[in-house]
């Protein structure tokens, strides 16, 4: 059914690279992939995998390397003119990991909430203004009179709300959600996925969602992409992907998170990850995505297709 | 009987500040036997950090010790002299932070601070310690060692880093090993060779863990026994078995409910904050947040109800009079797993 799904987003061949005087960082290294309208999309990886990198330039806030994004079919780096420029950067929001360091601390909730109103010009007076943030906080669970406060005077979880708001604010139709609850309590993480799916039902929003936490990734996704050393080894439906991973390194990366139950952490197997055979032989050059379950893909090589449908079939058994 | 070697009692920790005493610590009582690993779960705020600290001797300057006890083989740890803690931090009893730059010199080569507690507390030459410092790095898994031991932390990465924290902090073999959040700045990849790390070296040291985290998956691997942290208290204490499969406290619930496992459909979330310990809540103080509150908690704190041997809660819906209230589903599940457990024990 997915090809009859709408593809809100396309990434073909996305390279960032990052030069520092004679090394170049290889951040983000020929990653395709594609989010359909409605979903989540997970992104997950260890930290330096490239994850901030791959989100960041989707919205442009890097110019790439190379390759293209596709934002509803049009090239997010060739719009014509500002109108263009304006719609994409209205309907593609990011959501920042630190809810501290993200929120100018000099500004007033309110101020910081209708930045984007603002610029958009989504409100045509100051009383507008002001009940669309009321209503904006009222919606991510936080008080109407909090807008005339500063961001110290929130805890962590708040914050977060508030830079959800912040996003929410312009009506968008894509979010980049950067590790948002990385910084935050178990008991208040829970609150704030159980709010982003929420307005995810209720605003028809697309989210590209990044973490390191695999088990909340796995539920909050449709589908996840693992990224390892800027590249994107392994695609698919969430539960496809952790149960049957095809990658030795995503096989790796599951069996190495800590579940919260002491008999199968008694028998947890960790499985490690020989780098240098899958992946950083030389060969890398050959291997692109290759489909090997419906919907489920690998980076390989050609030759390498033949192994990883054993390993598919195995799961069968 | 298991070797008893520290008892802390009603201990109390206020800190002053300009808004006010801020009661971190309100009356918490634990043990730790000799060869376990006692973890200490709970929100960021809630006292973990304090308790670790007030066991080695480093709290802040503005705290005060309210009234309690610490023994340390029956020696009264908040009675010592800044004398008596050189001999006994980094020697009987030492401490593993969440960052490890916080315990390491940038200007000093590793194998140095490696070897410098045993110079310091075991009257070694530097030749011995050295040798014993390229043990030690081995030990923790740090390859090429003969070469690293004369680079400098910055030439580390973040997991190699904190591998050199434990072999400093181990080289002495204390007794207590307090590990503070070790793990939650890494990857998780890092993080399980890390946890695999202590376990396997616990064993060969023989030290005891206190085990500091709010994550409870690594609780659930790490731990022998479990007390649940909250607004400075604890609100219930078991062995990991009973506290993830017979949890009573409606927090204890929360945590683990809210917690995606590999299998769930929704997450319950707690709502709320924890209280301000400005001015903390005079009963349960996780009540205000809590759906299965009864009017009681808010005005008398519950004491400890037994629930076995080894396992006691302070929640109200204990008392033999409370009404019978049923817990969220996860945790349904997870009672019924626990029966099958004990009948599968008694055969
Ligand atoms: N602005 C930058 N300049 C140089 N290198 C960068 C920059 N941003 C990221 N990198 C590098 O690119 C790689 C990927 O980083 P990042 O996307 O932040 O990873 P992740 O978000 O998965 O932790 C890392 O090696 C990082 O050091
Ligand atoms: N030096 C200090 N001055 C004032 N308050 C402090 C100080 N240290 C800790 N606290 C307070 O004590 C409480 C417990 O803190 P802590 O033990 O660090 O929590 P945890 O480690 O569980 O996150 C918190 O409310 C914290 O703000
Ligand atoms: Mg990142
Ligand atoms: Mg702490």
């Amino acid at each position: 059914m997915p090809e009859e799904r709408k593809k809100i987003l396309e990434v073909k061949h996305l390279k960032q690279y990052f030069k520092n005087g004679r090394t170049v960082t290889k951040g983000v290294d020929d990653v395709s992939f594609d989010i359909y309208e409605g979903e989540v999309f997970g992104l997950v990886g260890e930290s330096g995998s490239g994850k901030t990198t791959t989100g960041r330039s989707i919205l442009q806030l890097y110019k790439p390397t190379s390759g293209e994004v596709l934002f509803e079919g049009k090239d997010v780096a060739k719009l014509h003119g500002r109108d263009e420029q304006l719609a994409f950067r209205r309907d593609a929001q990011m959501i920042f990991q630190d809810p501290y360091a993200s929120l100018n601390p000099r500004m007033t909730v309110e101020d910081i909430i209708a930045e984007g109103l603002d610029i958009h010009h989504l409100v045509k007076d100051k009383a507008e203004r002001r009940k669309r943030v009321e209503d904006l906080l009222e919606t991510v669970g936080l008080n109407r009179n909090h807008a005339s406060r500063f961001p110290h005077e929130f805890s962590g979880g708040q914050r977060q709300r508030i830079g959800i708001a912040r996003a929410l604010a312009v009506e968008p139709k894509f979010i980049v959600a950067d590790e948002p609850i990385s910084a935050l309590d178990v008991s208040i993480q829970a609150q704030v996925v159980n709010l982003m799916i929420d307005l995810k039902k209720q605003h028809d929003l697309t989210y590209l969602f990044i973490a390191h936490d695999l088990s909340m990734v796995k539920f909050i996704s449709d589908r996840i992409g693992v990224m390892h050393y800027g590249k994107l080894l392994e695609v698919g439906s969430a539960d496809e992907v952790y149960e049957h991973p095809l990658h030795d390194y995503t096989k790796s990366l599951i069996s190495a998170v800590p579940q919260p139950d002491p008999e199968i952490e008694r028998s947890r197997k960790r499985i490690d990850y020989e780098y240098g055979k899958f992946e950083g032989d030389g060969k890398d050059d050959q291997r692109s995505m290759h489909e090997i379950r419906p919907g489920h893909f690998v980076k390989c090589t050609d030759d390498e297709v033949a192994y990883y449908e054993k390993v598919a079939q195995s799961y069968e058994k | 009987m298991a070797n008893r070697i520290l008892d802390v009692k009603n201990l109390k920790i206020d800190f002053h500040t300009y808004a006010g005493e801020v009661k971190a610590i309100r009356d918490v009582s634990f043990h730790l036997d000799e060869g376990e690993t006692l973890a200490i779960v709970g929100e960021s705020g809630s006292g973990k950090s304090v308790t670790t600290r007030s066991i080695i001797g480093l709290l802040a300057k503005n705290s005060q010790i309210m009234g309690g006890q610490i023994l340390f083989h029956g020696k009264d740890l908040l009675k010592i002299s800044e004398k008596e803690w050189q001999q006994i931090r980094g020697n009987q009893i030492a401490m593993i932070f969440q960052d490890p730059m916080t315990s390491l010199d940038p200007t000093m080569k590793i194998g140095q601070q490696i070897a410098e507690p045993l110079i310091k507390h075991k009257g070694a030459s530097k030749k011995e310690a050295w040798a014993k410092a390229l043990e030690m790095m081995k030990a923790v898994g740090i390859s090429n060692a003969e070469e690293r031991i004369n680079q400098y932390p910055h030439q580390f990465s973040g997991g190699m880093r904190q591998r050199i924290v434990i072999a400093i902090a181990l080289i002495c073999e204390p007794e207590i090993l307090l590990a503070d959040e070790p793990t939650t700045a890494l990857d998780v990849t890092v993080q399980a060779e890390i946890l695999d790390l202590m376990k396997d070296l616990q064993k060969r040291v023989k030290t005891s863990i206190i085990f500091i985290t709010h994550d409870l998956g690594v609780v659930a691997g790490m731990a022998d026994r479990v007390n649940v942290m909250y607004a400075g208290e604890f609100l219930e204490k078991g062995t990991v078995d009973e506290i993830f499969y017979n949890p009573q406290h409606p927090y204890t619930w929360g945590l683990i409910n809210s917690m995606p496992t590999l299998t769930s459909e929704k997450l319950e979330s707690i709502p709320g904050t924890p209280p301000d310990l400005l001015d903390p809540p005079k009963g349960d103080p996780f009540a205000p947040r809590n759906k299965y509150a009864m009017k009681i908690d808010a005005q008398m704190k519950p004491p400890f109800f037994k629930v076995s041997e080894t396992h006691q809660a302070a929640t109200w819906l204990l008392h033999p009079d409370a009404p019978k209230v049923t817990p969220p589903d996860e945790i349904v599940r997870r009672w019924e797993h626990y029966k099958e457990l004990q009948a599968a024990d008694k055969d």
